[in-house]
């Protein structure tokens, strides 16, 4: 089996984010890029999964501007075994996304995809429930758990009540949330093993998809600032204040 | 035209969540209709028949959806949708599930977890955990949104008279089954509703001294959350989670009980209105969020402030 790993660069998770002078968007120039978290967690999955043979090859694959290579190259150096990058200057989103991935899963026939719940630049949390109604998959979102049973996946999904356990019939797609794994570092010697890994470079006119944006950004601004709090001495004053104060408890 | 809520429910009684996504579709123009869509949901239907300003209650009532399967509930949602003007749910795990499902069908862009309506194509949404407030028009036919509940002001929830029709269920389209819940029980309120909550980081340092705060909790009829390296240390489980990728809260009273601060958390309980800190490193950037600092040893505070709340 085939497993594709859609993989995002976003702004580093460590990076406090700034919005633009001009409300455009947020300062992406100059700011740390990494490969989304979650996309990292997916990128583990898929290759313990080939590590413990059930999956024959991992495949990244990923859309936007060049620099992206980057994020590819890192999940070529976690052990994915080549790569697809979708070049783009478009302002991608979920649903044009999750159409260019239909287009490499049915140029491809990957038995599963695995990929993050969320993007933690747009915070959408779409793209794989997407890609999984235009394909007509069974879909696994916020999964913390990955099991192979033959023809069917048993996953279980973090859900607000709890944890939700599911049978899946493959191929499917899985979202995957934080606790399905702890990802790898990727050692130098696979660093340098990973440049010579392939690297196959496509375009959205060439897998014959319009990714046109159907919402308009028209501005971007700053989240309304907390006022400055004051330190309490101890837990008597603390209290005092939580009843006097801000009135908040009896 | 109407707009559509998608219920959420477990198909004995109506989420609180679905009071919040109705206010959002109240600021719309259209009138309002709900969507039940269950097994063994006719209490469901009534009591959100009873929502004041609800115009009608459709229910499709049919096994393959008695368990939130979003394969399933998708293809209903695809099948009324060219009715309505906006389909909306809760951006809770079961909105989030379905919703861009039922979106990639219809061929529409979602957007995701408004905390505002501007107009009736243009809405506010947080990007970057919070650390950006994007404003965002849909250009599509149909509105496909998700609502942040903290940031609407439930409904009430009786003193309507709504009719509820019935609708044919659209089939199991076999692709997921549901083997079983793990549902997490308890006697304190529930953590995205509750007025007060009071959450552990990975200062509690172990599971076995969360009773520390659940003794608090229940002083204060309070609910308990936690940060995700609590949860991930397993000293509790995932649902408790406040954060960008957990539950997001707004309660009157937030109090952080050895938890460091970092933006991922903060995007979850920002709005809460009033916060309280309490961590030993006073350089915790928590304490840039909190109203009340308490600079201390969480071992000595909490069971402090238990004895103080009497
Ligand atoms: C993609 C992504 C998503 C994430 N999503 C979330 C999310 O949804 N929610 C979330 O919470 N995090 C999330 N995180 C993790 C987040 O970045 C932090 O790692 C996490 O919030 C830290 O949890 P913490 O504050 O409990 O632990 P720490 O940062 O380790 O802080 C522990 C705090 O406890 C204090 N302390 C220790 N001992 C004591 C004591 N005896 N008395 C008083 N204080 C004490 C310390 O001073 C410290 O400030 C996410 C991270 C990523 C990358
Ligand atoms: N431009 C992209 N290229 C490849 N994969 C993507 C892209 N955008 C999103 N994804 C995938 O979709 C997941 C969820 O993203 P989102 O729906 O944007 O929150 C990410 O974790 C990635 O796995």
């Amino acid at each position: 089996m085939k497993v594709l790993v859609p993989v995002k660069r976003v702004i580093d998770a460590n990076i406090k984010v700034r919005v633009k002078a001009d409300n455009s968007g947020v300062e992406t120039n100059n700011v740390k890029m990494a490969m989304n978290p979650f996309c990292e967690i997916a990128v583990e999955e898929a290759v313990r999964m080939k590590e413990a043979g059930t999956a024959e090859e991992v495949i990244a694959v990923t859309a936007g501007p060049t620099q992206c290579q980057e994020s590819l190259r890192t999940a070529l150096a976690m052990g994915a075994d080549r790569a697809i990058m979708i070049e783009t200057d478009e302002v991608l989103e979920p649903l044009g996304v999750a159409k260019l991935l239909k287009a490499v899963v049915d140029n491809e026939g990957p038995g599963l995809v695995i990929m993050g719940k969320q993007a933690i630049d747009g915070d959408n949390n779409q793209t794989g429930q997407m890609l999984s109604a235009l394909l007509g998959w069974s879909q696994g979102a916020f999964v913390s758990k990955i099991e192979t049973a033959g023809d069917n996946l048993n996953i279980v999904r973090e859900v607000d009540a709890g944890l939700q356990s599911l049978t899946l019939k493959m191929p499917a797609v899985v979202t995957v949330d934080l606790r399905l794994n702890e990802p790898r570092y990727a050692s130098l010697p696979n660093i340098m093993k990973a440049k010579k890994k392939p690297m196959d470079m496509t375009t959205p006119a060439d897998l014959g998809v319009d990714v046109s944006p159907r919402v308009n950004v028209i501005s971007v601004n700053e989240p309304p600032a907390r006022e400055a709090g004051v330190i309490v001495p101890d837990v008597a004053t603390l209290v005092d204040k939580l009843r006097n104060e801000a009135k908040v408890i009896s | 035209m109407s707009i559509l809520v998608l219920a959420e429910h477990d198909n004995e009684t109506l989420a609180s969540a679905t009071f919040n996504t109705v206010a959002a579709a109240s600021q719309l123009s259209g009138d309002i209709e709900i969507l039940v869509a269950g097994s063994g949901t006719s209490g469901v239907a009534e009591a959100a028949a009873r929502i004041p300003g609800v115009a009608k209650v459709l229910n499709a009532d049919s096994a393959e959806y008695g368990n939130d399967i979003a394969e399933n509930i998708a293809p209903l949602i695809v099948q009324l949708a060219p009715n309505y003007s906006h389909v909306l749910a809760a951006a809770t795990t079961f909105g989030k599930n379905v919703m861009p499902r039922a979106s990639a069908l219809l061929d529409v862009q979602q957007v995701s977890e408004i905390t505002s309506v501007e107009s009736d194509d243009t809405f506010i949404r947080p990007i970057y955990a919070g650390n950006a407030m994007a404003t965002v028009q849909s250009t599509d036919a149909i509105k496909m949104v998700t609502v942040r509940m903290t940031s609407f002001e439930a409904v009430a929830d009786e003193g309507g008279s709504a009719s509820i029709e019935a609708v044919s269920a659209t089939g199991d389209v076999g692709l997921s089954a549901f083997v079983s819940q793990e549902v997490s029980v308890s006697d304190r309120p529930e953590l995205t509703t509750a007025r007060i909550v009071i959450s552990g980081g990975r200062g509690m340092k172990s599971g076995d001294n969360f009773p520390l705060i659940e003794s608090v909790a229940d002083k204060l009829n309070a609910a308990v959350g936690a940060s995700r390296a609590a949860v991930d240390a397993g000293y509790v489980s995932n649902d408790f989670q406040v954060g960008q990728t957990g539950k997001v809260v707004a309660p009157d009273l937030y109090i952080a009980v050895g938890i460091s601060g970092a933006i991922q958390h903060l995007a979850g309980m920002k709005d809460s209105k009033v916060i309280v800190a309490i961590n030993n490193d006073e350089e915790a950037p928590i304490f840039q969020v909190a109203d009340y600092g308490l600079v201390a040893d969480l071992f000595d505070a909490v069971p402090a402030l238990d004895a103080e709340l009497g």
